[in-house]
């Protein structure tokens, strides 16, 4: 397939702002997961500011690779309610690939999911918060999947920042941390968006 | 250097709207300070193995028919200007983006969001929320009917109303394509001084968040049309052809 030309400028990002609350998280956002399923993970962490303070408004979305590789998505990520207009959840059957959570009051989001591929063993994140005019992406890389060395060739030092971590206590607990500024700031990624 | 300082520097270049005397200085958007991160994003828009380049599927079960049309989502009518909004969400290359989710939320006609935090003075609507989705056609349509929505103060400094703005939130093919923006509404005074407008710094990348009236929209005896259409970016790398991903 040749490249189509890229012609026509974008239409440009713009924040999120503070008051999509009543718009854009849906029940069980973060249960990507089908119910019960024993190879499911949980991904966790907080949202952190430049002065290390949570970041209680912040919504987060990820997207991933199924366990056997196929990037391919499915519908169901939040089923509607015909008759109240409400929101019916997933079905705790399929697997969409897709997640939206919000962080709570401290900062704090959490997902379950199914481990990706080794082959892309990673969940895409994509950021929203008031005060960002647009988006960030970065990379939840989960220990024990990602290869040794990986991240640092891929960010050097500072590649550790997109690792996901084994949390202690749980099996199948691993704890991602954002910080949009300061010493641990984040990895974010770009994609070639202008 | 920080995003308060650059966003003073650039807002320099604001132009006023039609019919009205351009201000010296924009407001630089203060929110960002402790957020926007220092440094440089990291370059990955040559992988073909990304999985960015491909993303989340929706369909049918994601909307239902009166998602799109949020002056009927209650028992009665919301206060306001009843307006239609529909363009078309293309790529850079002009191919329609059809099938994917489009969401919006927006304020009420006084101004008001349906969110606990939103203590501007101005009264909610029983009869609107003001939060709507549709997916778009194989041409990469979507349309909604709703309110036009009211201007609103808030804390970037004393009288800093936002312009009427309708939030809109996109995914494309990929989950690099992901947009989330704001339409704003031709002729608006408010659009000369608006600090999260003018973090955008040429006027031809801002007009291209502002939408067109457009009689041939407009619903007889029913509601005003607004044209806007949206091109998604990116990625860099060349997506995966959609029939053989579908
Ligand atoms: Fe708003």
């Amino acid at each position: 397939m040749t490249p189509a030309p890229r012609d026509l400028a974008p239409t440009p990002a713009q924040t999120v702002g503070p008051y999509y609350g009543h718009a854009l998280p849906v029940p069980g956002g973060g249960e990507i997961a089908p119910t019960g399923h024993p190879e499911a993970i949980t991904v966790h962490g907080c949202v952190y500011d430049g002065h290390g303070e949570p970041v209680p408004d912040a919504l987060l979305e990820f997207w991933q690779a199924r366990p056997d590789g196929s990037r391919a998505g499915a519908p169901g990520s939040w089923r509607r309610d015909p008759a109240t207009g409400g929101h019916l959840g997933r079905d705790g059957i399929g697997f969409t690939g897709f997640g939206r959570v919000p962080t709570g009051a401290d900062g704090h989001w959490s997902v379950r999911t199914l481990p990706p591929p080794p082959s892309a063993p990673y969940l895409a994140v994509c950021l929203f918060a008031r005060g960002l005019p647009r988006h960030l992406f970065t990379r939840a890389y989960v220990e024990g999947l990602v290869a040794d060395g990986e991240l640092k060739a891929l960010a050097g030092e500072r590649g550790e920042t997109l690792l996901a971590r084994r949390d202690s206590g749980r099996e199948g607990l691993f704890r991602f941390d954002l910080h949009l500024q300061g010493e641990k700031e984040t990895v974010f990624l770009d994609f070639g968006a202008a | 250097m920080t995003l308060t300082q650059e966003g003073l520097a650039k807002g320099q270049d604001a132009t006023g709207a039609e019919g009205v005397p351009a201000p010296r200085r924009v407001d630089a958007y203060r929110s960002g300070a402790l957020r926007v991160p220092t440094r440089a994003p990291l370059a990955l828009g040559g992988d073909p193995e990304a999985v960015e380049l491909y993303g989340p599927v929706f369909g049918a079960t994601e909307v239902t028919a009166l998602d799109a049309d949020l002056t009927r989502q209650h028992a009665g009518d919301p206060h306001g200007e009843r307006i239609t909004v529909s363009g078309r969400v293309v790529d850079r290359a002009g191919r329609p983006v059809g099938g994917q989710l489009v969401e919006i939320w927006q304020a009420n006609a006084s101004g008001r969001y349906v969110h606990r935090r939103d203590r501007h003075a101005a009264p909610l609507d029983p009869n609107f929320t003001g939060v709507g989705r549709c997916l778009t056609d194989t041409e990469g349509r979507y349309a909604f009917t709703t309110i036009r929505p009211g201007a609103y103060p808030w804390g970037n400094r004393e009288n800093a109303w936002r312009p009427a703005h309708i939030h809109f939130s996109l995914f494309g093919r990929a989950f690099a394509q992901r947009l989330v923006t704001q339409m704003y509404f031709p002729g608006d005074p408010l659009l000369a001084h608006d600090p999260i407008l003018h973090m955008i710094t040429d006027q031809a990348t801002r007009d291209r968040l502002v939408a067109a009236y457009d009689p041939e929209l407009s619903v007889v005896e029913w509601s005003l049309g607004y044209r806007w259409d949206i091109v998604l970016d990116g990625p860099a790398a060349t997506l995966p052809d959609p029939e053989v991903t579908a």
